[in-house]
């Protein structure tokens, strides 16, 4: 009998990860990946730029008129944001507009990045904002500025899924660990 | 709406989401402010807000309700008009009031702005007769330049 036992732990490894971490990290990797679609959207991914420009359209082409960033990532006098940018799409003047039109920080940069890298930078409070996973969670199912992603105005593909499935994707995410894909994983 | 344009209070019946140029233009009747592209991109229709310059063709009026708007009309006497006369800026002038309105913007807040500084406030200010170096040299001189 005890050999039994000795033999049991021998072929468990002695510690053992319990089955539902495992799924819960898997199922969590999985849902950053579901997220992942969306914060890679052109619609999301454009104002999430490395340099002193914003994008435009599906190809990423850089802001016409040529614009900066400014210290601030709403543009430099005479050239800011809501120069031109409303709080609304102007729909006549094709011009897209929401609620604090700006450029994500450079140090939120999600443009050629992974779903792993943007997964980690994501929870690193050091490049977002100094938010917790909660106000990340907060951020995503309720900001304004978010909320244009899905409400593009014509010509524009919106953002894949509602912003209320990305924020339940977002909860559940955290909710399973906030684990990241691998790199390499699926986009 | 009650607006506030050039120091003088206006009582305007206008929907709240007409641009604010045509209420400049069409409603009081200041033609100094131009209508270019209609799309914010060329800059001709610039006017300030509180200051900060806007493009008066795709900003609702609604906007503008309760903030000083400014327009060419209401910057007399500024430096840079007289600077503009000595470079000879203008060509055919279409858009030069959007051009002042900028720069003016520009040296409020940086009054002695680099050739970088002046490109990236002015990028949106667009002249087809192509002034842009007379609008630089105009600036810079005001900024103190020779």
């Amino acid at each position: 009998m005890r050999l039994l036992c000795v033999l049991m732990l021998a072929a468990c490894g002695g510690r053992t990860t319990p089955a539902h971490v495992v799924d819960d990290t898997a199922r969590s990797r999985e849902l950053f990946g579901r997220m992942a679609k969306v914060l890679l959207h052109p619609r999301c991914v454009n104002c999430h730029t490395p340099d002193e420009s914003p994008r435009q359209g599906d190809a990423h082409l850089l802001h016409d008129p040529p614009v900066v960033r400014g210290s601030a990532n709403r543009g430099v006098v005479g050239m800011q944001c809501t120069t031109c940018h409303q709080d609304h799409n102007a729909e006549l003047a094709r011009i897209p507009g929401a609620p604090d039109w700006h450029l994500a920080p450079v140090e939120m940069v999600w443009l050629d990045r992974s779903p792993a890298q943007i997964c980690e930078q994501i929870k690193d409070p050091a490049r977002n904002g100094g938010k917790t996973l909660a106000q990340i969670q907060d951020h995503l199912a309720h900001d304004p500025l978010v909320a244009w992603g899905w409400h593009p105005g014509a010509g524009r593909e919106p953002a894949p899924g509602t912003q209320a499935e990305l924020g339940a994707i977002a909860q559940q995410w955290i909710d399973t660990g906030a684990a990241c894909p691998p790199e390499g994983g699926a986009r | 709406m009650k607006l506030t344009v050039n120091g003088t209070e206006h009582q305007v019946e206008a929907d709240p989401t007409m641009p604010l140029l045509w209420v400049l233009r069409d409603l009081l009747g200041l033609t100094g402010t131009k209508y270019g592209c209609g799309e914010a991109l060329c800059g001709a229709c610039t006017v300030h807000l509180d200051g900060v310059p806007v493009r008066a063709c795709v900003t609702p009026v609604a906007r503008a309700e309760r903030r000083k708007v400014t327009t060419i009309e209401g910057l007399q006497h500024h430096p840079l008009q007289q600077a503009w006369i000595d470079a000879g800026v203008p060509q055919c002038g279409f858009c030069q009031a959007g051009q002042i309105m900028t720069a003016a913007a520009l040296l409020e807040a940086n009054p002695k702005p680099s050739d970088e500084d002046i490109d990236h406030a002015m990028a949106g200010n667009l002249c087809r007769c192509g002034t842009y170096l007379r609008i630089r040299t105009a600036v810079k001189k005001v900024g103190g330049a020779p």
